[in-house]
């Protein structure tokens, strides 16, 4: 909302001192937000000159200018004539015109000083009202009416280039305040200025001599106000002030007929419609739309209509989609002499949907929509009509329809010490009573319980909390007394919370850096993944409105975000880079949620029947590498990025919260299927790990070799030990044995690894793979992995035999189970 | 029966003479002293103490002595040799203290060489913020709540007092999902987290919920369609605005600096009132004269918008299940991401989510 400072001081006496800035300050503290401040952009000397000499000066390009003398009085400093060069030619000498003189500054930042233009020194500029930002004209310069002042008189003020336009951010609680009366109200509260209502005002007792209305639906349309004007002169320029003052407020001038009830709609607040009389078919009607009505609104669209649509009709059906936007057969235009004016009040649910509906949020739709003051169509109607006749000339027909009453204003009653109680101030019940009144309500009662009935205005005010925040803004939010609660003892983070610390905290120092993606993928990104068709991960939860149709989807993996910060960190020309991110997925449950009512506590069934519905979100943890794991220096050379670096990860991330994990070979996409494992707790699958498949690194623009992996860390994180059991150390010496076994190729080292440990028995406290050989000296198809096994006893040193004796265990229960040959 | 031979004669035993043994001594260690290294000292050590070394030659001899003699001898021989190894000892640490510090010259390094063999990890500092946020009110006592990010509409919406035709849903730009008779939606704020906790716990409450919501923003410098809030609730008896004030004076203080208080505008949100937005005093001017007329972080205002805050709506209590008759709550809320930008002058929004390590590895493992 958008208001002149001008035009607020009409309404109420401001103190002159008061500046600007002062003013929103003031109100911004009663709950008016300041969205900005706009100047006209002129700045001075800007000043009154009368035109001494013209004289013609013919060019070579065609255009006549005129180098005229101009006295500006002593606005120049020396008092001698102004040499100024001018375009224009509707001007004679002896005008008032209105100059510009060098230092002074035009909207758009143009700054004047005196140059060299067509053989002359041009030493400022006779301005019209285009260049200075006061409307479309620009046939010629301004010409002053002859008593309008004398040369060197300052023009700022006179042509209100002085005024200042405060734009305001009004939240939906103070609809009010979409109107120059609501915050002409606040302005003389925040002053204690006595405030006349401009919308007070006697109007003529209704009969039946009005435009014939009927409203069939008066729970959509409870009051209906319609005056006429008849004889109107549509030609009728718009006066300049009244223009002016609807520009300023951020809407267009379009014609006298339109430019006044937008004027009356800024002033009251009240929306307003115009009809052309003469092109109306019988009453007015006001009722819900029919199967398949349309109707083509005054944007030139042709709508079909919703049943649920508030509509405006005649004979000749709809004729305007209620307090929305009117329709174009009926539509006020250059021909129309007679008006019926329509001000009525709107059920506000249904005028919000309606304008959603059509999507046609509406200067009139919004004002309704958050609330407007039903007892005000009588006066709107009124005020419109006398501004009509004004400016346009005709007259007021006699007749005055009003169709319906606003519903009586709430009740609500409030202890007078409630607001003292709920804010922390000290505020008595004087105080509650004194402003309340000052908000204008009228109050009952002077202390324990109020009975406080809300002005036409406040449709928000409800409920007696809504009351004690009109209180507490008048006395102001800056006197709330700052005290710190105590809560009863806490527990600290719960053990989830400490160990998702845990986990981003290992992988920082393992080298990952952590990312946050955007969750939305679609076709394309599981696509790059080769995601099979059936595969789980393509059943997202879809979102209805996008931001881009290539991602309509809410993501079941981390990988396609992460992967593709991988591949723009590589593209910004780092080399080697390691990212983690953790976050949670969805996976849709084809589940309606209920919506329950609001006036109590859904059971504990109804809350647990909710929670089914709501899409399966587990937290997981992805991580993405590529480039050099160790870099290559002066030292020697780097290590590659390779799949036992993701594996290695998990399995290390899994230890680091006191989880075991099996590792098992598995195919997957979007990795390797020769490098990929599945990462198993308690024999269910958590997650995957490995090399990404080449075609899908070729997809994404990552390096071959880059490595990934994705878990579930909620699953991971619910089988984190909660106490570690402390280790009992043996002081008696190790024992050490190193073995080899010839296996075949494609067994899984952790199966050899986990059938010695079995065989060697209590005494074997580690088996430690440390090469693994392929070659001719093992023979095709086979392969020698090599161990070392430590043994000890916890309560003597083991003889050599006893250690022999426990490596061949090991070594028997390898070839008996795994077939293997000792080297 | 023989007398004892006591006038037993001594022999001459020339190795023995005391002049001879000094003269062995002397030799000795000036030999040890002569020996530039560690080879040298050990040819002295052979030479003079070893099994044909003249001082173990002479040793041999004590024995041909007649007994009265021996003593004397052996003292004699005994305090040459002693000095011989002590001088041997003393010579050998010297040496080996020479040869180490010649080692430690020739084993220099070049310890500027670069470092860069692993690159360094990070958290995020959307993550690292949230946590120091969480700890400021761990540290009274709260709990830090939770929830999904795609929410029951019911818990995003009616459940706060956002009936289905309130205006203020429109305000927020929400991501709906399909099909849209399953009422669920990616959450417009955090505040789905404090009615489950309303919902799942008795008062009084004290908890704090960070997380990610979502809104249908362009993507810009300075709007994302995904960013992070933080909110805190608070139900119990007798709780008023002041608590709310003093809460949020005591985190920002804590955030941003001693002397970094707070203050309240009238404003509005379905779930609180009375409602207000909460202004920080610019921890970089303070709104001093002088210093806030320049100021970037501010613009000049002196305060920070913050973020939004209230005493909790009774009709939020009440579909909460909460009795608005025996307990009162405020709620607060901010964005995480806005504060990190601010606190740490990041310029781009983006640079938050498009994961770029140069920018978050800046930020190290903690805020």
């Amino acid at each position: 909302m958008k208001a002149p400072v001008s035009w607020i001081r009409d309404l109420v006496d401001l103190p002159d001192e008061a500046t600007t800035h002062d003013l929103t300050h003031r109100l911004t503290a009663l709950g008016l937000k300041l969205e900005g401040i706009e100047g006209s952009g002129v700045s001075g000397p800007l000043v009154v000159g009368r035109v001494l000499t013209m004289t013609p000066e013919p060019q070579k390009n065609g255009k006549t200018i005129n180098w005229c003398t101009v006295d500006v009085g002593q606005a120049n400093g020396s008092g001698e004539p102004q040499g100024i060069v001018c375009g224009a030619h509707n001007f004679a000498p002896g005008d008032l015109v209105v100059v510009i003189l060098p230092g002074g500054v035009l909207p758009g930042g143009f700054a004047i000083s005196a140059r060299k233009t067509y053989g002359h020194v041009s030493a400022g500029m006779i301005c019209s009202a285009r260049e200075l930002g006061l409307g479309e004209d620009h046939d010629g310069i301004i010409v002053l009416p002859a008593d309008a002042g004398v040369p060197g008189q300052d023009a700022l003020a006179m042509l209100g280039l002085d005024d200042e336009i405060i734009e305001f951010e009004i939240n939906p609680d103070r609809a009010y305040a979409l109107s120059l009366r609501g915050i002409a109200r606040e302005a003389a509260l925040a002053y204690g200025r006595p405030f006349t209502d401009p919308t007070e005002r006697a109007v003529p007792e209704p009969d039946d001599h009005g435009y014939p209305i009927v409203v069939e639906d008066p729970s959509g349309c409870p009051v209906f106000a319609a005056r006429t004007v008849s004889g109107f002169d549509p030609t009728a320029p718009t006066p300049t002030w009244l223009a002016r003052r609807i520009e300023q407020a951020g809407m267009r001038s379009i014609s006298l007929a339109v430019d006044v009830t937008n004027y009356v709609m800024l002033e009251f607040g009240q929306p307003i419609h115009g009809f052309d009389r003469d092109k109306l078919r019988g009453p007015i009607v006001v009722r819900r739309a029919r199967a398949g009505e349309q109707l083509t609104t005054l944007d030139g669209v042709r709508r079909t209509l919703h049943l649920e649509d508030l509509l405006i009709t005649d004979d000749s059906g709809p004729i305007g989609l209620a307090a929305v936007m009117g329709g174009e057969t009926t539509e006020l235009g250059p021909t129309t002499t007679n008006i019926v004016i329509e001000a009525a009040h709107w059920d506000p649910v249904s005028i919000a949907r309606t304008s959603r509906r059509h999507k046609l949020p509406s200067e009139a739709a919004k004002r309704f929509e958050r609330g407007v003051d039903p007892t005000l169509p009588p006066r709107a109607a009124d005020r419109v009509a006398e501004l009509l006749v004004a400016h346009g000339g005709g007259t007021i027909d006699p007749g005055f329809t009003l169709v319906g009453q606003p519903a009586p204003m709430r009740t609500i009653v409030i202890d007078a010490t409630l607001p003292g109680s709920l804010t922390g101030m000290e505020i008595t019940p004087e105080t509650t009573v004194a402003h309340l009144a000052a908000v204008g309500c009228s109050v009952e009662g002077s202390t324990g319980r109020l009975s406080v009935t809300v002005p036409p205005w406040r449709p928000d005010l409800s409920d007696p909390y809504d009351l004690v925040e009109e209180v507490a803004r008048v006395v102001g939010y800056d006197h709330v007394p700052s005290v710190l609660p105590v809560a009863p003892p806490g527990s600290g983070l719960t053990p989830t919370q400490r160990l998702r610390r845990r986990v981003g905290r290992s992988l920082a120092g393992w080298g990952y850096v952590e990312a946050l993606s955007f969750p939305w993928v679609g076709p394309a990104d599981f696509e790059r993944l080769m995601l099979a068709a059936d595969d789980p991960r393509r059943t997202t939860v879809r979102l209805a409105n996008l931001l881009s149709t290539e991602q309509p989807w809410f993501t079941t993996t981390l990988l396609p975000g992460i992967l593709g910060n991988l591949s723009r960190n590589l593209g910004r020309g780092q080399s080697d880079v390691a990212l983690f991110e953790t976050a949670t997925v969805a996976h849709p449950t084809g589940l309606a949620t209920p919506i329950f009512p609001v006036d109590a506590r859904p059971t504990a069934d109804q809350i647990a029947a909710l929670d089914v519905c709501v899409p399966r979100q587990p937290l997981h943890l992805a991580i993405a590498i590529a480039g050099q794991v160790d870099r290559s220096g002066w030292w020697g050379a780097g290590r590659e990025v390779s799949w036992s670096d993701a594996i290695e990860t998990i399995r290390a991330l899994a230890g680091v919260l006191g989880v075991h994990v099996d590792v098992r070979r598995a195919a997957l996409a979007p990795w390797h299927p020769g490098r990929c494992a599945e990462i198993v707790l308690d024999d269910q699958v958590i997650g995957h790990a490995g090399e990404l498949h080449p075609s899908v690194c070729a997809a994404l623009d990552l390096p071959k070799r880059s490595a990934a992996a994705e878990i579930d860390l909620d699953a991971l994180m619910a089988a984190a030990s909660d106490v570690v059991a402390a280790p009992r150390l043996s002081a008696f010496p190790v024992a050490k044995e190193d073995i080899a076994l010839v296996v075949d190729a494609d067994l899984p080292a952790e199966t050899a690894a986990a059938v010695l440990r079995e065989g060697a028995g209590e005494l074997c406290e580690e088996v430690r793979l440390f090469d693994v050989y392929t070659g001719p000296q093992v023979g095709e198809g086979r392969k020698s992995l090599a161990f070392a096994l430590r043994f000890r006893a916890p309560d003597r040193t083991l003889s050599t035999q006893e250690t022999g004796a426990a490596r061949d265990a090991a070594v028997a229960a390898a070839v008996a189970r795994l077939g293997a040959t000792q080297r | 029966m023989s007398a004892p031979n006591s006038s037993f004669d001594p022999v001459e035993v020339t190795p023995l003479r005391e002049d001879e043994v000094i003269r062995m001594r002397d030799e000795a260690l000036a030999a040890i002293a002569a020996s530039t290294d560690l080879d040298g000292l050990k040819q002295a050590r052979l030479e003079h103490t070893g099994d044909r070394s003249p001082l173990a030659l002479a040793n041999r001899e004590i024995g041909a002595l007649p007994p009265q003699a021996r003593k004397e001898a052996g003292q004699r021989v005994g305090m040459a040799r002693g000095a011989v190894s002590a001088a041997l000892a003393a010579r050998q640490a010297e040496l080996d203290a020479e040869r180490e510090a010649a080692m430690l010259v020739e084993e220099a390094v070049d310890v500027t060489l670069p470092w860069d063999r692993r690159t360094p990890g990070a958290r995020h500092p959307i993550t690292t913020m949230s946590e120091k946020i969480a700890d400021v009110f761990v540290a009274m006592g709260w709990e830090v709540a939770e929830g999904p990010v795609i929410e029951a509409e019911w818990l995003n919406f009616d459940a706060l007092n956002l009936g289905p035709d309130h205006p203020a849903r429109t305000m927020q730009d929400t991501f709906w999902t399909e099909p849209a008779d399953h009422h669920v939606v990616l959450r417009t704020h955090t505040s789905p987290v404090q009615a489950r906790t309303m919902l799942t716990r008795t008062p009084p409450i004290y908890v704090i919920c960070p997380g990610r919501v979502f809104r249908t923003d362009e993507y810009d410098a300075t709007h994302s369609p995904m960013f992070h809030q933080v909110e805190g609730l608070v139900v119990d008896r007798g709780i008023t605005m002041a608590h709310l004030k003093g809460t949020l004076d005591h985190f920002a203080t804590a955030m941003f600096g001693e002397g970094i208080d707070t203050r309240f505008r009238p404003s509005y949100f379905p779930f609180t009132e009375p409602s207000a937005e909460v202004d920080m005093r610019c921890f970089v001017c303070r709104g001093i004269t002088g210093s806030v007329e320049t100021c970037r972080t501010c613009r000049g205002e002196g305060w920070i918008e913050w973020g939004g805050c209230g005493v909790v709506n009774p009709r939020v209590l009440t579909a909460c299940g909460v009795d608005p008759d025996i307990y009162t709550g405020f709620a607060f809320g901010m964005g995480i991401d806005r504060a990190l930008m601010f606190r740490h002058g990041a310029e781009d929004l983006r640079d938050l989510f498009e994961g770029d390590v140069r920018f978050t590895t800046a930020f190290g493992v903690e805020l």
